[in-house]
Parts: structure tokens; C-alpha cells; sequence
């Protein structure tokens, strides 16, 4: 927020409308993506906060929150840093493209933005996104932008342990009790809508792969595929149609309305208080 | 003060010569600064006391974690939100901590924890109290993890093994929630809006009592530390923990350009303490009683966490019974 401390209102918010125009080359339209997935899901374990069904799942997934949040302020950070210097905007901050963007701005999964639910709605979110957020961040260790495979790496740790735990209380609630079983299999029914987008390529992904930064899309899909299969079968629990209808859209800003009310809390005070430059 | 008004079981304290003689030795052994350890003889009542003690502690830990959470929805930076998640995770990891010091006992951490979902159990005044506003939890890290240390630093010394142990390292991560807390009400004062400076005051003015009764009742109302001070649970009464606190305080809240809601707070020269105006007692009953103002909600967050859980633990028991099955 410092950097943003000597201008005005006014011009503020100029700058805020920069973001969702000219300043979206397809590199900062994909690390947005990148950023975005990490914050809102990041938010929804804020959400969670005391709501855990064991102590140790407490600090469970608290743990992933703050690995979500801290892979938020690095890929923000690289998209403010290059918004300066590519597009001579006004230097804006990783807060500010968190706390100051409307949701149409916004470029995270339509997945990640679902509400919390049970947990079984929970693990079948962490899980779907997991299998696919290992093998992308995997393939990013490999972009040819530093900065990208550094990122990638240190996140590619966290979301390694991510998925094993995801899978675990996947494969735990799908082979566990009835109760627990029909309650996997709804969660899965119900959020597998929104693993289209995960596998669908884009004219922005596509330019990042001719860069030389995104991982080849029918090998990132072909492994989430089989990561799910693996997992689900385990679990015992039936995985819906590959060809099922998909809802898209996340990743050029038409969300559901779910996302409007998180990011009304999430950016409350910022917005509240829009003269406060330091907190 | 996070475990506040322990009751100890007993109405008068016995000299040595009234004592058995595995108690005497006992007693002795505390006497001489050595650690009582699990495996150690120990009478019933101290053993009753320490689980009260510990597990009002633990829960305290636990349902202080609700406060805080409610605004980590909102914080405003991500500094900040990554800061207070990680705080709270801490005070979940001394929950669990001080659950297992509690278990070398022979308690059990799921009949303990039902204890408070029922209201048999204690946990801190404080976490009854509501957070209204950012600045806020700056006030929490600095006042109540700020008391907490207070109390918990000669807890390092408790005749206890475990709980000694556990204290060593809770004391350390609670230093550092102290002094974040702090940044963020320094930082507002500081650099912020006069927006955010009437955040900081009115914040102040909501905690700054409550704080100063999370040490206790004073030492005449105290009927149960005599017995916890012979034990060495307790190092120090009430009234000195609470001086002790107030005199590192105040010149904190005077750095901060903040005042507090008490017209009678002034400094002492011939003392060399702050003295401080009449705390409301009748409140602090009231709120140890069940009767503050989120004692209803914090108890029900907690208790709905647990139930509404309670299929997803089945299911882990029955998925591993099954896969124990396979395996044999
Ligand atoms: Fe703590
Ligand atoms: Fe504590
Ligand atoms: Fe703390």
C-alpha cells in the first residue's frame, strides 16, 4: 500500500479501471489467473476459521489458507511489478489488485469461488482443484520467465501436500461410512460443472503456451484426468461424465454470484475506508 | 486468568507434619524446585487441579480463536490476513499442546471438551467479549496476549513437568502475537486516518477492563490460592500479576497516543506503580457466569464445529477400521 500513498482518490481509482482494460496483456491476464485462484480459495478457508471438525483439521486447513494467501501475494506482486513496467501504469500493489478490483476483474475458476457447504463440498473442491493446480504448477517450473518457475516451484511444495490431503479425505468420506459416501458422491455431482473450465484452453492460454510459459494443455489434462480417476475409484465413488455440461466463465470475469458477496467482506475496509493508506 | 478461579477441592492448607507420608514427600519435592513428572505420585486434588487448570487454559486457547476469526474474513492487506491466520493457527497448535499436557493426567481431551460444550467447563472472561471493529485485533494481541504473558511466564516455573514445557514454548510464540498486535495499533496511530486513529481509541476503550480482570478476582476473593501458591500452579497472586501488567502497559498506551476509560489511572512516584480506579466486579461474575455478551454464541460456535463434524469423524474411524480389515 505504500506505493500508492502519495495519490489521490482520484487517481486512484483511474488506475483501478486500468485493470480490468489496456493493462491486460496475456501474461498478466494468466497470472491473474494464477493469483486469483490462490486468493478467493484462500478466502473461503478464512471462512472456515473455528468451523473445523477436529482440532487438527483445524490447523489443517489453516496451514493451506496460508500457503493459498502467500502464492496470492506472489503472483500479484509480479502482475503489479509488470504493470508498471510494460504498460507505464500506475504502480499498483498486490492489496490493490486484492482489495480494490470488482469481480468482473476478477479471473479465478468459477470453482474455487463455490461456497463452503460440508465438508465433504469442501475436500471435492480442495481435491478437483488440487489434482489440477499440482500438475499446471509443475509444468510452470518449467516456463522460461524466471520468475514464473521460481514461483511455481515454492508452490508446486505446498500444493504437493495440498493434494495428498485432499485425496486422503476424499478416498476417507467416499469409502467411509453411508452417510459420508452419499455425501462425497452429492459433492462431486454437484461441483463437477465446473471442472470444464479447468481443462479448457483459451486464446490467452494459448499465447502463453507459444511463449513458452504454459505446459502443454492436453498433457495438464490427460494427468488431472488420471489423478481423479485413481483417487475417485478408491473412493469408491462414480465420477460423472467428462462430456457432462460445463459451466464456464471465471476465467474472463463472468462469475457465479457467489463471488460478489465474498469479495464484498473480503474488501470491506479498503473500501470503507479508500483515504487509509496504511493498516 | 486464562484459567481464571481454579477451584482446588481443598478448604484449608495442611503443614507437612499433617500430611501422609508419600504427600509429604511430594510437597517436599515441590518445595525443592523439582518437576512433579506423569509417572510421579501426586495427591488426588493436585492432579483434579491441574486438569481444571490446563484445560481452562486449552480452552481459552480454542475459543479465542473465534474473536479473531471474525475478522480475518476482513483484513484489510494481505499482510495482515496472512499475520492474524498464522496467530490464530498458533493459538490452535497451544490448544492442542496444552490438550496433551492435560492427557499426561489421565483426563481425556474428548470428556474435557464436552465439559465446555456443556458449561461445565470454564475458558478466559475475555473471549466473551465481542470484536467490533479492524483495530481491534491489534488491541487483542497487544492486551490479551499481552496479560496472557504476564501470567504465563512464571507458569514456565509450575511444579508440573508438562505444563511447565508447554508453557516455554506457548510464552515464546505469545511475545510475538504481543508485539504484532501492537504494530497494528502503533501503525494506525502512526500513519493512519483519523478514521483509523478513533478505530484504535474505541478499541482501547472496549478491552481495556476486561483485560485488566482477565488476572482474577483480587486476593481477598480468592479462596483457592493458598493452596494452588503451595502447589507452585500459581507463582503469584492475582493483584501482582495485574500490577505487574498495568505498570509495563501504560507506557505503551502512551506511546501510542491513546488514553485509557479510567479518570483515577496515574503514576505513583513514591511506589514506582500506575494505580488504577475500581474494577467492576459484578461484571466480571457475570461474564464468568455465563452472563457476557458472546458466552452464548462462542460456546454454540464451538460446540456446532464439533457436532456438525461428527459424521466426518465417523467416517475416518470407519475408513480405517475397513482399511485395517483389508490389510489383515
Ligand atoms: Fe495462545
Ligand atoms: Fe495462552
Ligand atoms: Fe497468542
Amino acid at each position: 500500500m505504500q506505493n500508492i500513498s502519495h495519490q489521490s482518490a482520484a487517481h486512484r481509482s483511474s488506475a483501478q479501471k486500468n485493470t480490468a482494460q489496456k493493462t491486460q496483456t496475456p501474461l498478466i491476464d494468466y497470472l491473474l489467473r494464477l493469483g486469483d485462484n490462490a486468493l478467493i480459495l484462500g478466502q473461503r478457508h478464512a471462512q472456515l476459521c473455528g468451523k473445523a471438525p477436529a482440532l487438527e483439521e483445524e490447523l489443517a486447513l489453516m496451514n493451506v489458507g496460508l500457503d493459498l494467501f502467500g502464492q496470492a501475494r506472489n503472483w500479484l506482486g509480479y502482475v503489479s511489478e509488470l504493470m508498471a513496467s510494460e504498460l507505464m501504469a500506475d504502480k499498483i500493489d498486490a492489496d490493490h489488485l486484492a482489495f480494490r478490483r470488482d469481480a468482473q476483474d476478477f479471473r479465478n475458476l468459477l470453482l474455487v469461488e463455490q461456497p463452503n457447504g460440508d465438508f465433504a463440498d469442501i475436500m471435492g473442491r480442495q481435491f478437483l482443484f488440487d489434482a489440477w493446480h499440482v500438475h499446471l504448477l509443475e509444468g510452470l517450473t518449467h516456463a522460461n520467465d524466471p520468475r514464473i518457475a521460481e514461483v511455481a516451484a515454492k508452490s508446486l511444495k505446498e500444493a504437493t501436500y495440498h493434494l495428498r490431503r485432499s485425496s486422503e479425505w476424499v478416498i476417507r468420506l467416499g469409502d467411509g461410512t453411508e452417510e459420508s459416501h452419499a455425501r462425497m458422491q452429492r459433492a462431486l455431482d454437484n461441483l463437477w460443472q465446473f471442472t470444464g473450465e479447468l481443462l479448457q484452453i483459451d486464446e490467452i492460454d494459448q499465447a502463453m503456451l507459444e511463449a513458452g510459459i504454459a505446459p502443454d494443455p492436453d498433457t495438464l489434462a490427460t494427468r488431472w484426468k488420471v489423478t481423479v480417476e485413481e483417487v475417485l475409484e478408491e473412493a469408491t465413488l462414480s465420477r460423472p461424465a467428462y462430456d457432462a455440461w460445463m459451466y464456464t466463465g471465471g476465467k474472463v470475469g463472468h462469475h457465479t454470484e457467489h463471488l460478489g458477496f465474498l469479495l464484498a467482506e473480503m474488501q470491506y475496509l479498503p473500501r470503507a475506508y479508500p483515504d487509509a493508506t496504511v493498516w | 486468568m486464562y484459567a481464571q478461579l481454579v477451584e482446588t477441592g481443598t478448604s484449608k492448607l495442611r503443614t507437612l507434619d499433617e500430611m501422609s507420608p508419600e504427600e509429604r514427600q511430594f510437597q517436599e519435592r515441590i518445595n525443592d524446585e523439582i518437576k512433579i513428572e506423569p509417572k510421579n505420585w501426586m495427591p488426588d486434588a493436585y492432579r483434579k487441579t491441574l486438569i481444571r487448570q490446563i484445560s481452562q487454559h486449552a480452552h481459552s486457547e480454542i475459543v479465542g480463536m473465534l474473536p479473531e476469526g471474525n475478522w480475518l474474513t476482513r483484513a484489510p492487506t494481505l499482510k495482515r490476513k496472512l499475520q492474524l491466520m498464522a496467530k490464530i493457527q498458533d493459538e490452535a497448535g497451544h490448544g492442542l499442546y496444552l490438550y496433551s499436557a492435560m492427557e499426561t493426567l489421565g483426563a481425556d481431551r474428548d470428556e474435557e471438551i464436552d465439559k465446555l460444550h456443556d458449561g461445565r467447563a470454564k475458558y478466559s472472561s475475555i473471549f466473551n467479549y465481542p470484536t467490533l471493529n479492524w483495530a481491534d485485533m491489534g488491541t487483542i494481541g497487544w492486551l490479551v496476549d499481552g496479560a496472557a504473558i504476564v501470567n504465563q511466564v512464571p507458569l514456565q516455573r509450575t511444579s508440573y513437568g508438562p505444563y511447565a514445557r508447554a508453557m516455554i514454548r506457548v510464552c515464546k510464540e505469545e511475545s510475538f502475537h504481543q508485539r504484532q498486535g501492537y504494530q497494528i495499533l502503533l501503525t494506525m496511530m502512526q500513519e493512519g486516518t483519523d478514521d483509523q486513529k478513533a478505530m484504535v481509541q474505541d478499541s482501547i476503550n472496549r478491552f481495556w477492563w476486561p483485560a485488566l480482570m482477565m488476572f482474577g478476582p483480587s486476593d481477598e476473593n480468592s479462596p483457592n490460592s493458598a493452596q494452588s501458591m503451595a502447589w507452585k500452579i500459581k507463582r503469584h497472586s492475582n493483584d501482582e500479576l495485574r500490577q505487574r501488567f498495568l505498570d509495563q502497559t501504560v507506557p505503551q498506551l502512551e506511546l501510542l497516543g491513546c488514553t485509557a476509560p479510567d479518570q483515577d489511572l496515574k503514576y505513583n512516584q513514591e511506589t514506582g506503580h500506575y494505580e488504577f480506579g475500581a474494577i467492576d466486579w459484578q461484571e466480571f461474575f457475570d461474564v464468568v457466569k455465563g452472563n457476557g455478551p458472546c458466552n452464548r454464541e462462542r460456546v454454540e460456535a464451538r460446540r456446532n464445529a464439533i457436532d456438525n463434524g461428527a459424521w466426518v469423524r465417523e467416517a475416518a474411524v470407519a475408513h480405517a477400521a475397513k482399511r485395517q480389515r483389508r490389510a489383515a
